[in-house]
């Protein structure tokens, strides 16, 4: 374990009811655009150590109610609740440092720079070193075996000094995740993470996933609209559907649930 | 390893420049000149090639540096050194303060309230005249010898010369150590992709008035060894052209490698010496050469090297 999670364990002397209740919690959550309802009164709750999936129809609201969850908008009715804490009114900068931590829809990166200073800037952010104009050798080593820790979780080694913007679009997007994991989230979330994959890429990080959640206890949520994915990894899925919650439940739960079917899974077949 | 025997190789003909440059036709001063409008864009670089801030007014600070310097000898106290503070102080703050106007604007909204802010310092020393020396600059002050103890530093051409590669040097060092550190990678994080470093938690305009602030000092800094270079100043050196030359210089040397800058004042400040001797319509050749580089080296003449050497 690294100094970087250690302080974030550190930080979990907190009160009970963020250990027992729900590590993330909707209520009643809206967003409307004008007329649109993109989320429409929205109750939802997530627990430490789940791997979740959001499925549901082009337009159903799901980028939305990401983007709620982390900040990037602010809902129009509702609360956002995380470990028993109102956060309704708080910043994307806010929620990052109590480990809301997501990636998005379309590539992020900083297409210039090697994988490793993708990485770097992430992990000197977590350190919160950002304001410092210098830094010393001892500093320097120890933020470079955090890299490369990372790299290593992801499975890029090797490719650490490839410039991300020359990289094939798999990698760009493992790259992505490790710089969202070091951040060190308490919750992640992966927009669409397998958006626009072949098969062997689309597997890597399926496995990437799958390897987060078992071996780090991550507690992940993703929008997904490959349904082999999401029945393959997701513990329980939530289905939305024009902004609100259709279903949520086990996978085999909802794969029986007629309304989803109809709603959703009938139209893929 | 072969960047540092480069830069080291550098160092050793920038010391023995007052030998070889009057060989070449050149002249000491010439050299002061080169190096002090360096100072000036790797300083404003900071904030143009690793932050990806688009100031077009960065002249301003360099003529408050120069104000500063010149008006401290004139009026305040006969001393070099407290010049070249005052003067680096003065166009610093005045950076600092009227960063927080700058640092929510983009692109460029950006560039034009950088020029905004420029031109108001043109006109305020243009129209305070009993002061300023109005249009026809600030003179009657000139730089003195140094003496630290009973030792005289004599500023003739050569000393000062060599008073102004220890700013480079030191202004060189300063900025490459903020580019290697965490704050430098935040500045360039910024200029590859604000939202996701937004994203990570950076609160991203603390910063770009951080680089903002920067920039200001260190141009500032060159404007007060500009004025007692030529023991003169002038509205000239805050109007928007010397700002846009700024750039020019910037994108000619490559805005995205450390010392780009450098070569592209070399290229345009001794064309600038060279052409103007020669023709009124010097500005003329410099769009030719200018044209011609951007043309065949679309990153700069140092942009293709930089590239190699982030690969490796």
């Amino acid at each position: 374990m690294t100094a970087a999670t250690m302080e974030r364990t550190g930080q979990d002397g907190r009160p009970p009811a963020g250990k027992t209740g729900p590590l993330l919690r909707m209520d009643n959550v809206s967003r409307h655009f004008g007329t649109l309802k993109a989320v429409d009164g929205v109750t939802f709750e997530m627990h430490a150590g789940e791997l979740r999936a959001v499925i549901g129809p082009n337009g159903a609201g799901k980028t939305t109610f990401f983007n709620l969850i982390s900040g990037l908008l602010p809902p129009t009715g509702g609360k956002v609740i995380f470990e028993g804490e109102d956060i309704t009114g708080q910043t994307i900068v806010e929620r990052v440092a109590k480990g809301i931590v997501r990636t998005f829809q379309i590539t992020e990166v900083l297409p210039d720079l090697s994988v490793f200073e993708n990485i770097r800037i992430g992990v000197e952010t977590a350190l919160r070193l950002n304001a410092r104009p210098w830094i010393s050798r001892r500093e320097r080593a120890a933020i470079n075996s955090r890299v490369f820790e990372l790299i290593d979780i992801v499975n890029l080694d090797g490719k650490a000094n490839r410039i991300v913007g020359e990289l094939a679009h798999g990698d760009q997007r493992v790259v992505e995740v490790a710089v969202a994991l070091s951040a060190n989230p308490r919750l992640l979330l992966l927009d669409e993470p397998t958006a626009g994959m072949g098969d062997h890429e689309t597997d890597h990080m399926v496995d990437l996933i799958r390897r987060l959640h078992r071996d780090q206890g991550m507690t992940i949520l993703f929008i997904e609209h490959d349904m082999d994915i999401v029945f393959g990894i997701a513990q329980r899925i939530t289905v939305l559907d024009q902004g609100r919650v259709l279903a949520e439940g086990e996978p085999d739960a909802i794969s029986a649930d007629p309304r989803v079917r109809a709603a959703y899974l009938g139209s893929l077949e | 390893m072969n960047r540092i025997i480069a830069i080291a190789a550098i160092w050793v003909a920038l010391v023995a420049l007052p030998w070889w440059l009057p060989l070449i036709g050149g002249y000491t001063a010439l050299g002061s000149k080169v190096l002090i409008y360096a100072i000036a864009t790797m300083g404003l670089n900071v904030l143009l090639g690793f932050t990806g801030g688009l100031s077009f007014g960065q002249a301003a600070y360099f003529g408050l540096g120069a104000y500063g310097a010149g008006m401290t000898l004139k009026y305040l106290a006969p001393s070099t050194p407290l010049a070249i503070l005052i003067g680096t102080l003065v166009g610093g703050a005045a950076a600092t303060l009227l960063g927080p106007l700058v640092m929510r604007r983009r692109g460029i909204y950006f560039a034009m309230i950088t020029i905004a802010i420029g031109q108001l310092f043109y006109f305020i020393m243009v129209r305070w005249n009993e002061v300023t020396g109005g249009e026809d600059g600030l003179a009657g002050f000139s730089r003195q010898d140094i003496h630290f103890g009973p030792w005289l530093y004599r500023l003739d051409e050569t000393n000062f010369y060599y008073l102004v590669l220890l700013g480079f040097t030191v202004a060189v060092a300063v900025m490459w150590m903020v580019l290697q550190s965490p704050l430098g990678h935040t500045f360039v994080a910024i200029r590859e992709n604000r939202r996701r470093i937004e994203f990570l938690g950076v609160r991203v305009e603390r910063y770009i008035w951080a680089a903002f602030a920067i920039a200001g000092f260190i141009t500032a800094f060159a404007g007060t060894l500009n004025a007692l270079l030529f023991n003169f100043t002038s509205p000239q050196d805050l109007h928007w052209i010397l700002s846009g030359n700024f750039v020019i210089m910037i994108v000619l040397g490559g805005m995205r490698s450390f010392f780009g800058p450098l070569i592209g004042v070399i290229i345009f400040v001794v064309a600038q010496d060279y052409l103007s001797s020669i023709t009124g319509n010097w500005m003329t050749f410099i769009g030719m050469i200018f044209v011609l580089i951007v043309l065949l080296f679309p990153r700069g003449v140092l942009g293709i090297l930089a590239r190699r050497v982030e690969v490796r």
